[in-house]
């Protein structure tokens, strides 16, 4: 019912009339009351790196591998699987639990190739959206089946662990991890915790390469921690982002999780081909809970199925393709298996030359931590204000809890980051 | 008998009730006294008992995506998959649509492009192009800056990261669904913390919305509540309201301050025409009123198992779109830290590209009109039949799928019998028929309908 109104005060009547008839909020949004969000402290920093326009810029803050020459790295083996399946495949819905060819590779990694609980079927298995989503998914599990748990988380972790866990509403707990004194592990206070904390406690722990301090317990330490871990009866469930980053070496990196399995212990991994295939934007992972048996792995299963299909459905199909096309040829394998050594090799390197360059820039501190921490990132010890200034005068961005990530350090800059390094706690 | 002995027995049933008894006392992981402390039987050492998860048992298939499951068993070579909604050509196979291909291709060729992570909020470009698809290029809330969109895991990933934000932010934690919706919806919601009612949606006996108990249902509705609305070609029905019928539904949904949130997983597949199946959402924002919009490039774009989807939420201003957005990213973060790139950057590719963009709306023609002519074969066949019953809801109602109006039993006859896999609630995927199959259907459905089941 059209009507023409050429009276601009009879239009306004007209519309005063019909808001009212609709009874539209017009005036207030529903969504005023929402405050404005903290940046993300990790992925804040790349954000502000981006902004910034001096030259000399400096980004060690992500985690993303790169090159030497600072640029980011596509795998050869991933640009090869790409060419194969670009054309070729159909895209239709994986089933609920993922790439069953994907799971079956990445299990092998980390339980072994021969492992006896794959062989029995033991092994409760889900593609995930990387760790972040296999996180995510065995702490809705944690919280949907055993309802009374709470999580143990080391301190400091990656930050967003502790999102995840609160998101899921299981309450958490920390234990010791890290001792700023030595920039190492504060070994007895971690088993104190551990000791102490009630029988049958879940406890959060970074297979190797922890986030953010790169330190690692050693293969004794970890035999120690299992072995309280069975007195205590705790559950231990393994957060594995840098399996082959670490060392090179894709079994030594497992070995954490090998000491666990050989123990009896009953596990849970996440485990992530963000850094170790470069597939960060893919968001491929997958999540794993070994069982009783053959039974209780199947009804595990759908569990978490039942978990990922309210969030996702099922998940994506693109990175799960990659992954199993590398996996599931030798060649592509052997590629990848050399090329993760290069990376993680480079890193090793970088770490040696920004330890050497403090050193002869005659820092007072001692930077041996530099090269006794391991995977992709240093805790460097550097305060919050320090962090800022290396920000504000010399445009190098990092966390403010002085994590640097060493794939942002390249031989072009480690001379540029060291001195700026030295120059601000020189005086410290 | 202590609890771990239980546990350790290797008797069954001793076992079950060591589980029971952990179960039981799960809420007191506390022990005051030593008594106590033997009643957690060894969670993880394998050497003195089970599993920590050993109470589970056996979650139920999924209704819809158990039922591929249950055709893959199958070993009939008359089988028939009218189950999940995946689109099939003419000869029964999945179909990557050509501009897919061509996406890719460049995406191959650019030897420049990274895969490193897309940021919270997703691919950018993508986001924008995706707003101006459901929204239209020339709409005012975009110009003004009023919509953020977000890249999500297709429709279900942007349905849930919507429920989650609404769980967290608006003030008003009941979500009303239609009766029948997609089995997924429920869940969906009831894990992103809201509580799911229904709203009354299709009527049985005239196989056609019920449009006075729908009224009448978000009339009753509490002032402010979220409305799950279907875009268009509404799962499981195919049954949607006109526009006539639309624009009542908004002034009921604007004068009583319900939030609604859009489901479009199927924009241009319906009709044939994107602008067409928007319409509704169009004429919602167009009132300068806010909402959520959940999209999916599942169907339309073939790239079901890339899940790429966007969310979009329609603020009254761009300051607060802004806030929006970050606490959206708070909402991500936790749950897979930001969404996978491959599918979105070939939708980007497409969308961004006026040649492909045509390309594409010819595709998906072609795709809607092949499911309409199968609606009319369906129909037509059933009438040659006989088939006692009126079957004219085939012809009217859109989308992938038709809602026979079979029941249980009668599914499950032609299940047997016939090898034809629905679900149960007798919804087929005409996208899953085609001229060859449809005589086959038929003849099942007529057996199914006359004899006395």
């Amino acid at each position: 019912m059209a009507m023409s109104i050429r009276n601009s005060a009879s239009r306004r009547a007209m519309n005063q009339i019909s808001n009212d008839f609709i009874g539209l909020r017009s005036m207030s949004s529903w969504w005023k009351s929402v405050e404005p969000a903290a940046k993300d402290p990790i992925l804040g920093v790349t954000e502000a790196f981006l902004a910034d326009h001096s030259p000399d810029k400096v980004n060690v803050g992500v985690g993303a591998y790169r090159d030497d020459n600072g640029k980011p790295v596509v795998l050869e083996c991933v640009r090869e699987a790409e060419r194969r399946i670009a054309g070729n495949a159909f895209m239709e819905y994986l089933p609920m639990g993922g790439s069953v060819k994907m799971v079956e590779e990445t299990l092998k990694l980390a339980y072994g190739d021969d492992s006896e609980f794959i062989k029995d079927k033991r092994v409760a298995a889900v593609q995930a959206l990387s760790g972040t989503g296999a996180c995510r998914l065995f702490a809705d599990f944690q919280k949907r089946f055993c309802p009374g748990s709470q999580i143990y988380i080391p301190v400091p972790t990656w930050s967003n662990h502790h999102n995840i866990w609160r998101d899921a509403q299981v309450p958490q707990k920390t234990y010791h991890y890290y001792h700023p004194e030595t920039k190492g592990l504060d070994f007895s206070a971690l088993m104190d915790d551990v000791k102490n904390a009630p029988e049958g406690s879940f406890f959060l722990l970074h297979a190797c390469a922890h986030n953010p301090t790169g330190v690692d317990p050693t293969e004794e330490q970890w035999r120690e921690i299992s072995q309280l871990f069975k007195k205590k009866r705790h559950f231990a469930f393994f957060d594995m982002a840098y399996q082959g980053f670490a060392s090179g070496d894709p079994a030594r990196d497992a070995k954490s999780i090998r000491i666990f399995l050989e123990d009896g212990h009953h596990i849970g991994i996440s485990q992530s081909y963000a850094k170790n295939m470069g597939l960060y934007g893919q968001r491929v992972g997958c999540l794993s809970v070994l069982c009783d048996n053959e039974k209780q792995a199947v009804a595990v299963k759908s569990q978490l199925q039942q978990l990922g299909r309210p969030m996702y459905s099922n998940p994506p199909l693109h990175g799960a393709q990659i992954v199993s096309t590398i996996l599931g040829d030798q060649e592509l394998k052997s590629l990848w298996l050399k090329e993760v050594k290069i990376m993680a090799d480079r890193i090793i390197s970088m770490r040696t030359t920004l330890r050497e360059s403090l050193e002869n820039l005659g820092s007072p501190l001692s930077w041996e931590h530099v090269t006794k921490q391991i995977g992709m990132f240093c805790y460097s010890g550097l305060t919050p204000e320090q962090v800022d200034r290396l920000t504000r005068e010399y445009h190098i961005y990092m966390t403010r809890n002085g994590r640097i990530s060493m794939a942002g350090v390249t031989t072009g800059n480690v001379g540029y980051l060291a001195n700026a390094i030295h120059e601000v706690t020189k005086s410290a | 008998m202590k609890t771990s002995d239980f546990s350790s027995s290797s008797s069954p049933s001793d076992r079950r009730i060591g589980a029971l008894l952990r179960h039981l006392t799960a809420g007191t992981y506390f022990p005051a006294s030593d008594n106590l402390s033997s009643v957690f039987a060894s969670p993880t050492s394998g050497i003195n008992g089970g599993s920590v998860f050993a109470h589970l048992v056996q979650a139920p298939e999924d209704p819809i995506l158990g039922v591929t499951v249950a055709y893959n068993k199958d070993p009939s070579p008359i089988k028939l998959n009218l189950g999940v909604g995946a689109y099939r050509t003419e000869e029964g196979k999945p179909l990557v649509l050509n501009v897919v291909r061509k996406a890719e291709q460049q995406l191959i060729n650019d030897k420049s492009r990274i895969k490193e992570y897309l940021p919270i909020v997703g691919l950018v470009e993508f986001n924008k192009l995706s707003a101006k698809l459901i929204l239209g290029a020339d709409s005012p809330a975009i110009r003004e800056n009023r919509v953020t969109t977000v890249e999500c895991l297709s429709g279900t990933g942007s349905l849930r990261v919507g429920g989650e934000f609404l769980a967290k932010h608006y003030h008003q934690k009941t979500i009303y669904i239609t009766q029948p919706t997609w089995g997924n919806h429920p869940k969906i919601f009831t894990l992103a913390g809201l509580t799911v009612k229904t709203y009354r949606y299709y009527d049985p006996s005239t196989q056609g919305l019920n449009f006075q108990g729908l009224l009448e249902d978000l009339g009753a509705a509490p002032p402010g509540s979220i409305v799950l609305l279907h875009a268009c070609a509404h799962n499981p029905t195919g049954v949607d309201p006109t526009i006539q019928q639309w624009e009542q539904i908004r002034k009921l949904m604007r004068s009583k301050g319900l939030m609604p949130f859009f489901d479009s997983a199927y924009q241009g597949f319906a009709s044939g025409s994107l602008d067409t199946d928007a319409k509704p959402i169009r004429m919602f924002v167009a009132d300068g009123g806010e909402c959520l919009i959940a999209q999916s490039y599942a169907k339309n774009m073939g790239l079901y198992g890339e899940r790429v989807g966007a969310l979009s939420i329609v603020c009254k201003s761009a300051e607060v779109a802004v806030k929006v957005e970050s606490q959206l990213k708070l909402v991500i973060r936790p749950m897979y830290s930001s969404p996978p790139i491959h599918g979105a950057s070939i939708v980007a590719v497409i969308l961004r590209d006026r040649n492909l963009f045509n390309e594409w709306t010819l595709e998906l023609k072609a795709m809607a009109d092949r499911i309409i002519s199968m609606r009319k074969q369906l129909f037509e066949a059933l009438r040659a039949r006989g088939t006692p019953g009126d079957w004219s809801h085939i012809i009217k109602q859109i989308g992938m799928f038709t809602f026979t109006g079979l029941n249980p039993a009668q599914v499950s006859f032609m299940t047997k019998e016939y090898h034809i896999y629905m679900t149960s609630d007798g919804r087929i995927s005409m996208a899953g028929l085609s001229s060859k199959t449809v005589p086959h259907l038929a003849d099942s459905i007529h057996a199914a309908v006359t004899k006395a089941i």
